[in-house]
């Protein structure tokens, strides 16, 4: 079966001389949900920035499933849903306009973009607030509002980074039960997080970027039990990142 | 994109579409009536006559350039035009929907200044081809200029900076309120570098039949002017020059 997600060679340095990415390959099976996990800076964001376009790359091959980012764009972008760590709504206009405009930029017109947003903003709970202006939105009703307008047009493969940053813990389970009906429904998840135990618990493969390199990529119950299944995600990924920065003291 | 457009122009009219008007009638009043009065005829009409095509081309321009400069420049900075450049829109779509809010903007703006206009004045128009053909490619062109305007600029002075010492000279000494042959010939050469003297001038033909430069130039001038904007927004766009990482 395709990958959902095929990144070769992967590298990416920004104008400043940073070296984001050096030459990162990874796969990311259909009806997967992935954690893709690393410390601030370690290339996360810019992986993400890569396959949806919004970062050029420096160098390697990156395929949504069929799609090559390079010599099919359009096809690419046509597969994903990405809601971004930073607020990136217009605060101006109404919860169901920014549904309304999203659908329109995946060639849905307008009045069945308003029959397909019902049941998404139904699901997380702001079909009340549809015809409030954002800016009148808690922290958590922008994350949801943001999850929704990534899911307009029933992307196959959902990005979401960070999503639950910010968020209490309540909603944040509420919010780990609509990823999980949407993952059992077929959609392809890739998951960023500085919250292990939601990794953990979300997330069947996990990968570890630190300093622009794949430090780790299996499934999460293998790496589990490979420390014995007594270690939880977060004490196995401290320990991945420590002895990262031990080498780094000792060369 | 046109749609959205439409309506935050007509949400925040007081905003968008007053101040033009505004501004407009007090040059009217000032330079039409007042000073104009005492001031002989120009190519055979009333100073108030002469200056209104040149006046309703100023708030078009203005308005079609600050429409899009402003409109994508807050996109950039709110990262909403990350969610337009995540989905499969065409980039030339995208272009288009930020364009055609400045034109939009830029042509009711004229239409209200134009009614303006006939409170203190009355003219007929000679050509409207001319007219609507020089109206159409000065507002497109003006927002193909504020759209790569809002490509470049990094911060909300980088989208002020134009307008405030390019734009706004440009547009006085483009020909609006004097006819550049009452100019000694150095300075009428000077004036023809100015490329908004040709598209008041081409306006203003469709008005009153009388231009200081052919008819033919000016819209050489206004087509080339046109297609020089429109590649490089596109290429920007192609490149991601000022959009992404």
């Amino acid at each position: 079966m395709t990958p959902a997600v095929s990144v070769s060679d992967l590298r990416k340095t920004y104008k400043t001389g940073t070296v984001a990415l050096r030459g990162v390959s990874l796969e990311v099976a259909q009806g997967d949900f992935f954690a893709l996990l690393g410390p601030n800076g370690a290339g996360k964001t810019t992986i993400i920035g890569i396959l949806c376009g919004l970062t050029v790359k420096t160098g390697g091959e990156a395929k949504i499933f069929d799609a090559s980012i390079d010599t099919d764009p359009v096809k690419a972008k046509s597969y994903i849903g990405l809601v971004p760590q930073e607020f990136n709504i217009n605060i101006f206009e109404k919860v169901i306009d920014i549904i309304v405009d999203q659908a329109g930029f995946y060639g849905i017109p307008r009045a069945e973009a308003i029959k397909k947003a019902e049941p998404i903003l139904k699901d997380l709970g702001l079909w009340e607030k549809r015809n409030e202006p954002s800016q009148q939105l808690s922290g958590g009703m922008k994350r949801r509002l943001m999850i929704a307008r990534a899911l307009i047009h029933k992307p196959q493969l959902l990005i979401l980074d960070e999503p639950t940053a910010g968020v209490d813990v309540e909603l944040r389970r509420s919010m780990w039960g609509f990823l999980r009906k949407m993952n059992a429904e077929g959609t392809t998840i890739i998951l960023t997080t500085h919250y292990l135990e939601e990794a953990e618990q979300l997330c069947r493969t996990v990968a570890v970027i630190n300093k622009g390199e794949i430090v780790l990529s299996e499934p999460m119950t293998t790496l589990l039990q490979r420390y014995g299944g007594e270690e939880k995600l977060e004490d196995i990924y401290l320990g991945l990142i420590g002895a990262e920065k031990e080498e780094v003291k000792t060369a | 994109m046109m749609r959205r457009e439409f309506v935050r122009i007509i949400r925040i009219w007081s905003q968008t579409l007053l101040p033009p008007v505004v501004t407009t009638s007090l040059y009217f009043v000032v330079f039409g009536t007042f000073i104009g009065s005492q001031l002989p005829p120009i190519h055979g009409f009333s100073y108030i006559q002469f200056i209104v095509p040149g006046l309703i081309m100023m708030g078009v321009i203005t308005s079609a350039y600050s429409n899009t400069v402003s409109t994508f420049y807050f996109a950039k900075w709110m990262r909403t035009i990350d969610e337009i450049l995540v989905s499969p829109t065409p980039d030339w779509v995208v272009i288009t929907g930020f364009v055609s809010g400045g034109v939009l903007r830029g042509l009711l703006v004229g239409i209200l200044v134009l009614i303006v206009s006939l409170f203190f004045t009355h003219f007929q128009i000679v050509n409207a081809l001319v007219l609507i053909a020089a109206l159409i490619l000065t507002s497109v062109l003006f927002s193909f200029a504020g759209l790569i305007n809002g490509i470049y600029a990094k911060g909300f002075d980088g989208i002020s900076i134009v307008p405030t010492f390019v734009l706004t000279p440009l547009t006085y000494l483009g020909g609006i309120f004097y006819s550049i042959e009452q100019f000694p010939q150095f300075w009428q050469n000077v004036s023809l570098a100015n490329p908004i003297l040709y598209m008041v001038n081409a306006f203003r033909y469709g008005f009153l039949g009388i231009s200081d430069v052919p008819l033919w130039i000016c819209f050489s001038v206004l087509i080339g002017f046109n297609l020089v904007c429109t590649f490089v927004a596109v290429y920007l766009f192609k490149k991601g020059i000022g959009l992404k990482n």
